[in-house]
């Protein structure tokens, strides 16, 4: 604003248009996100678990309620190692897969699109399919069985968990059972990291990668050095993206394996639908909701906070 | 400037428009009456449609099919939820009888009792005291039941059964002296489901009923009787016994994947609701009698688990007719006998003919009208706190077997979501 000039508000319809135009995102972001996140909140305090609604404040109790469960301990454990493992397949997976195709290679369109199609795929589709496929009794096994495999895998049947030490009352450890459900899921969106780690790789300047090999630098040392350093602003992304997915987990589960014997595939997520409307507990769902929620913000607020920091920087 | 004065323009309508859709929706115009259901299956869905004709025709009015897909009826259940929370429920709706959802939906005031109608209807002198009396609360009743199904039964091979001279296990004793003959020769004697977990809580409850009887089974489903006691123990000894002559791929399997075992010879028996009866003739197209046999599950005999679908008056409606109209339809011999035979189940009424069903229905009826009806957990019976609490107690101990564990997380469920 120069000096000197009128401070007058004058009506402007570029100020009212801007504003008009945001008025039905605020709108419908403020009800229909915040303003039932505060809803769940408050249920989640209240001691409202049949169909009679009831607003009698009981503090953390659902909470403490829901934490002491077997099921909740066993959502906590298989959410975490789900989430991690899920999370290593696609970005080993989707890195490989880039690297591949950005050697320049023919038909690069054709394999780009086949292996970024199964994100299209439902995860129920996918589930109902893998369950088949990882079905001890027909499916996979009956391959390896032919090739003379004794010890065949139980895949998502198996209770084993391993390390296995007692804490609280489950078992902690890796239930190997997740690992046929990450092996799915791994399947369906590694090609969501390949096409992000496709662009990240095409950011990188070749002028680096020159000034690299001139300086006597192999193709290893140029991968570690340069390629995958380069690649650290990709990788958060996908990261942070892929754990907002893998957090709320549903279709996968409810298609292919279910709760799992004694728990071993279960998820936050399958808790909440059935404990709210099967068991019709609606405070413990929304205490469930708002724990899911709280795993989610420690994730992307941190990530969110450094962009917008980087943003100002810049 | 001409364009962005558009764009606020159209911001405008479209506040207006975000405003007014929620208003607008799945209000029903009057006289238009919306039926809820989770018929959504072939079978099913053309049953309601023929009910839906019925009344079409009589009334002259017109029916929105608010069928929900999915789950079992977990999803049409959600929707439903939050429809009558909202104030807005559907005309009427599709509820298992029991001390479940449908006590549930009393006991928040959002049903209003049918006692005029039944009355009126004379419906008092067709449908049986025992079948009544699980949809009576405080002397009044509140819903009509359209069809009849049993969640006792057990389902059997009768090839095997004929090859190696056994006959239908009326006892535990003999159901595990049969199994271990089965498993001598390589067939799995007992197949079961349990993908959705509702099925292996069926079979506990049938054993249940068959280790401790009708009445004590009565007073522990209806809370009378503390689930402390000895009998709830010793039929999970049982349960766990049977769960040595089980295939091991149960929690992979859809409950029609365990009938379709004993059809086709792997394993022996399975014990499974009547719905299963539908697949076996209908999909795999076998004769009741020679293609697939049947009993009382063990020690059952005399007494008839009740698997019922019942429709009622939801409070906060704007106008009662249509509903009212409708449900005489669905209690009317000609809408019951229209409506059965297609769904593959049987009208509860006891002047429905008989004629109109197959074996395997016509034999159930007889039980149905002498036998002691009893509710089944998982299937509208119960409480849905209890269920559910009951339901994550099974996922544990299908496989691990901790009797302890097992009964001390029902006990605790049962002292937490009262039982009626």
């Amino acid at each position: 604003m120069q000096a000197g000039a009128p401070r007058k508000h004058r009506f402007s319809w570029d100020t009212f248009s801007a504003v008009a135009t945001l008025i039905p995102t605020l709108l419908v972001l403020g009800v229909f996100v915040y303003g039932f996140i505060g809803w769940s909140v408050y249920v989640s305090l209240t001691n409202w678990n049949s169909l009679i609604p009831s607003n009698t404040f009981v503090g953390l109790q659902n909470y403490l309620d829901i934490l002491q469960t077997y099921r909740f301990q066993s959502d906590l454990r298989n959410i975490v190692v789900f989430t991690v493992f899920f999370i290593v397949g696609c970005l080993v997976v989707g890195l490989f897969l880039a690297l591949l195709l950005d050697q320049k290679i023919r038909a690069e369109g054709f394999f780009r699109s086949l292996f970024i199609f199964p994100m299209a795929i439902s995860f129920v589709s996918t589930g109902v399919v893998w369950a088949w496929i990882l079905n001890p009794n027909t499916g996979v096994n009956l391959i390896l069985k032919s090739f003379g495999m004794k010890h065949l895998p139980e895949w998502f049947l198996s209770t084993v968990i391993i390390p296995n030490f007692g804490l609280g009352q489950i078992d902690v450890g890796i239930p190997l059972a997740l690992l046929a459900v990450v092996i799915a899921a791994v399947w369906q969106m590694s090609g969501f990291a390949m096409a992000v780690y496709l662009s990240g790789l095409r950011g990188i300047s070749d002028e680096i990668k020159e000034a690299a090999r001139i300086d006597g630098a192999g193709a290893w040392r140029l991968f570690f050095a340069i390629t995958l350093p380069q690649l650290r602003g990709t990788t958060t992304t996908i990261i942070i993206i892929l754990t907002a997915a893998s957090l709320k987990i549903f279709g996968l589960i409810y298609a292919m394996t279910g709760s799992g014997q004694e728990f071993v595939t279960d998820m936050p997520s399958m808790n909440m639908f059935q404990t709210t409307f099967q068991g019709n507990e609606f405070a413990q769902g929304a205490a469930i909701a708002i724990i899911l929620l709280l795993l989610l913000a420690s994730f992307i607020i941190p990530y969110l906070v450094s962009t917008l920091r980087r943003g100002d920087e810049a | 400037m001409k364009r962005s004065r558009i764009i606020a323009a159209g911001a405008a309508a479209l506040i207006a428009l975000t405003a007014t859709v929620p208003a607008l929706a799945a209000t029903a115009p009057k006289g238009e009456l919306q039926i809820f259901s989770w018929w959504t299956g072939v079978s099913s869905s053309k049953a309601l449609q023929s009910l839906i004709n019925i009344y079409e025709h009589e009334y002259h009015a017109k029916v929105i099919n608010e069928a929900v897909a999915g789950g079992a009826g977990s999803n049409a259940k959600a929707v439903l939820a939050s429809r009558m929370e909202a104030g807005n429920p559907p005309g009427t709706f599709q509820v298992h009888g029991g001390n479940g959802s449908l006590l549930s939906w009393v006991q928040a005031n959002d049903m209003v009792p049918l006692n005029s109608l039944y009355k009126q209807e004379g419906w008092y002198k067709v449908f049986p005291k025992s079948l009544l009396n699980l949809i009576t609360f405080k002397g009044k009743i509140y819903g009509v039941p359209v069809d009849m199904q049993r969640g006792n039964v057990l389902w059997y091979n009768p090839q095997i059964f004929h090859k190696y001279h056994l006959t239908a296990p009326k006892t535990f004793a003999e159901f595990f002296h049969d199994a271990a003959i089965l498993k001598k020769h390589g067939i799995t004697p007992l197949a079961l489901a349990n993908h959705g977990n509702w099925e292996a809580t069926l079979l506990y409850c049938d054993v249940l009923l068959g280790t401790v009887g009708p009445e004590k089974y009565e007073d522990l489903m209806t809370g009378k009787m503390s689930w402390n006691t000895p009998g709830v123990k010793s039929a999970a000894a049982t349960f766990t016994k049977m769960m040595s002559y089980t295939n091991s791929d149960f929690s992979a399997l859809h409950w029609s994947q365990a009938d379709q075992m004993v059809a086709q010879g792997k394993a022996a028996m399975n014990v499974m609701g009547d719905w299963a009866q539908g697949y076996f003739t209908t999909d795999l197209h076998l004769k009741p009698g020679s293609g697939f046999g049947w009993a009382p599950t063990p020690q059952t005999k005399g007494s008839f688990a009740a698997v019922t679908d019942v429709f009622g008056l939801p409070a906060k409606l704007k106008d009662n007719t249509p509903t009212l109209n409708f449900l005489k339809v669905l209690g009317s011999e000609k809408g019951q006998d229209t409506f059965n035979p297609l769904k593959g189940t049987f009208s509860p009424r006891l002047d429905a003919n008989p004629a109109k069903y197959d074996a395997y229905s016509r034999q159930a009826m007889q039980s149905y009208k002498k036998d002691k009806l009893v509710l089944i957990i998982g299937q509208g019976g119960a409480n849905p706190g209890f269920t559910n609490a009951f339901s994550n107690a099974m996922e544990i101990f299908v496989t691990n077997h901790n009797i302890p564990n097992f009964v001390s997380a029902i006990q605790s469920a049962a002292q937490s979501n009262p039982l009626s």
